[in-house]
């Protein structure tokens, strides 16, 4: 168990290995992963059973993760890295020639921690479901969790996983929608507004929960236990997340505009300075 | 040219049915996947005998190829069952993003491929789909011909580590494989041992090249029938050794010319050993409704079209 202070000093390091990785290549997704350094340290540091060392691809007896908007991966990486799964070093070869850290995650050059390739949107919830399905065959009652962007429920496959997980009863699963409100283009409201998530979900049979403060880590850890509280009842567990894109860097926050650019040298100093550590460890 | 015999016609989905059937009993990490259509591609008795490893996912297949991804996670062996076109174009990114570049070790099973599904049209009647999977990285390329190399095939899969596409159909055929013929991946069978021509034919063409091989044979000339089953990997010593022998070829398939076997033997025998080729392949072209037979005669998928093709291709010899 880690305490609050000390999750919070990670989510400081997972913000400054996001920033200064997107700057490196100037390329990369820094506004989502921002939004969602909490959900993954939370979620790696604290509330999922795995053991990072002993990387297998099957999970068996693990509990296991699956992204699905995949653009969000130097929040991925850095976490992966940070909580053991490969050298902290190696961040540094982030989208570059002949990394495992490729631009979206991928099992292809064989990243430990990495399960399916991830970035076109909308099937990492049908993956995760199929291995649920395959804990159950096995008899390992550990979870399999999913994360995705509220801009990729516009997926038609999104909506045909939702409707078999509920009516197939997969409740070792446990999906969080991170819900930062933005995609490419605008607002999701702009785009394609989607109404209520939560009426949405409930309607597909699932366990539904909200999650108000997504940028704060306390918050993030009792939702994530309180879903793990859900599991095992019949129902699919969904995580409605509010987060808030490029959180923890002032210049990045709430703007859609932080999608996918990455920040200059100048920004690069002012957003390292808004996540000071005394005692960073940079890579 | 050797005689070949058959006692029943029978249609090259329930080979695939009566494989899984087998696997169900011999491989407990076997698992099905299928869209609403357990009927149609045989899977009703794996269904039965094993619902535990049976999931029914509904009309829905890009989840369905989703969920056998994530069933790999885990040690199983998917093998997901719909129609051709169903199985490929329709969910061709996620076969490429979740199956094929994660490499995940799904078998993608898809029946009633190409103009002998009849009636119901070219909306269903995929022409594309042997090239479509070819083109993914990875992806191991299968077409068997009858009812005994399909239920072979279907087993020989299991224990083929990667994902693989197989390719079958909805009409009887001479089924005429011998029942304890081994299925080995990317081995071409050659049929029968000829000099001045080879015809080189996959799935349901491969009946047809036998039929044009006795016509041929009745006019003197040697033929050589080989039965490429897999479409990738190509069997491209055989290929090769027997173009090199009979020094024409001619490619026999129930699929678009671009992008089938002919278009792979071309490719091949271009880069490595020049040689006359005819392709025996609809044209650029949809089908259309029609039965099996009408429909194999308008697009010029019969044997009278393997005979012509011979015999063009022969003057071709220099």
């Amino acid at each position: 168990m880690a305490s609050t202070a000390e999750l919070e000093k990670i989510v400081s390091q997972v913000r400054r290995d996001i920033v200064r990785m997107v700057h490196a290549v100037n390329s990369g997704h820094p506004g989502g992963s921002l939004g969602c350094a909490e959900y993954f340290t939370a979620l790696y540091f604290e509330i999922m059973k795995h053991e990072p060392s002993k990387f297998n691809m099957d999970g068996k007896g693990e509990d296991v993760f699956f992204l699905s908007n995949g653009h969000i991966s130097p929040v991925f990486y850095s976490v992966l890295a940070r909580s053991g799964y490969f050298p902290v070093k190696e961040l540094a070869t982030f989208r570059k020639l002949d990394s495992r850290l490729q631009g979206h995650p991928t099992t292809h050059e064989g990243l430990p921690g990495v399960r399916v390739a991830s970035g076109s949107l909308g099937q990492g919830l049908s993956v995760g479901i199929g291995a649920a399905l395959a804990k159950k065959l096995n008899k390992d009652n550990s979870i399999v969790y999913t994360l995705h962007g509220d801009g990729e429920l516009q997926e038609g496959q999104i909506w045909e996983a939702a409707m078999y997980a509920s009516a197939k009863k997969v409740d070792n699963i446990i999906s969080t929608v991170d819900m930062n409100g933005q995609q490419i283009d605008g607002s999701t409201d702009q785009v394609l507004p989607m109404g209520s998530l939560r009426a949405k979900f409930e309607a597909f049979g699932w366990d539904v929960l909200d999650l108000e403060r997504g940028n704060n880590i306390s918050s993030v850890v009792a939702a994530l236990k309180q879903a793990k509280e859900h599991t095992g009842k019949g129902k699919p567990v969904m995580i409605l997340m509010k987060t808030e894109m490029g959180h923890g860097v002032d210049f990045m926050m709430g703007s859609h505009k932080w999608h996918g650019v990455a920040p200059n040298d100048e920004q690069l100093a002012q957003a390292l300075t808004q996540n000071h550590l005394d005692d960073e460890k940079d890579y | 040219m050797k005689k070949f015999t058959y006692t029943e016609k029978k249609d090259t989905r329930s080979g695939f049915g009566a494989g899984l059937s087998e696997l169900g009993k011999t491989n407990p990490n076997v698992v099905a996947l299928c869209a609403d259509l357990t009927g149609s591609l045989k899977m009703d008795a794996f269904a039965k005998d094993h619902p535990e490893r049976f999931f029914q996912v509904g009309i829905a297949e890009a989840n369905m190829i989703g969920i056998a991804a994530g069933l790999t996670i885990g040690g199983k062996i998917p093998f997901t069952g719909t129609f051709a076109n169903f199985s490929t174009g329709r969910v061709y990114d996620q076969i490429r993003q979740s199956v094929a570049y994660s490499g995940k070790n799904v078998k993608i099973c898809a029946s009633h491929a190409g103009l002998t599904l009849g009636e119901d049209g070219a909306t269903h009647q995929i022409l594309e789909d042997l090239g479509l999977m070819k083109m993914l990285p990875g992806m191991t390329v299968i077409n068997p011909c009858d009812f005994n190399q399909t239920k072979a095939a279907t087993i020989a899969i299991a224990d083929h580590e990667g994902p693989v596409y197989l390719r079958f159909g909805r009409p009887t055929v001479p089924n005429f494989t011998p029942a304890d013929q081994k299925f080995e991946i990317g081995k071409a069978v050659i049929l029968n041992e000829g000099t001045d021509v080879t015809i080189f034919a996959t799935g349901h063409l491969v009946w047809k090249a036998i039929e044009a091989g006795e016509q041929l044979s009745a006019k003197g000339i040697s033929v050589e029938i080989i039965n490429i089953h897999t479409i990738k990997p190509l069997d491209n010593e055989a290929v090769l050794a027997s173009a090199k022998k009979t020094g024409c070829v001619v490619t026999a398939e129930e699929h678009q010319m671009n992008g089938g076997l002919g278009d792979s033997i071309a490719q091949l025998l271009a880069r490595e050993l020049p040689t006359p080729l005819e392709m025996v392949a609809v044209n650029d072209s949809f089908g259309e409704s029609g039965t099996p037979d009408q429909l194999m005669t308008k697009y010029g998928l019969d044997a009278i079209n393997i005979v012509n093709a011979v015999e063009r291709v022969i003057k071709r010899k220099s």
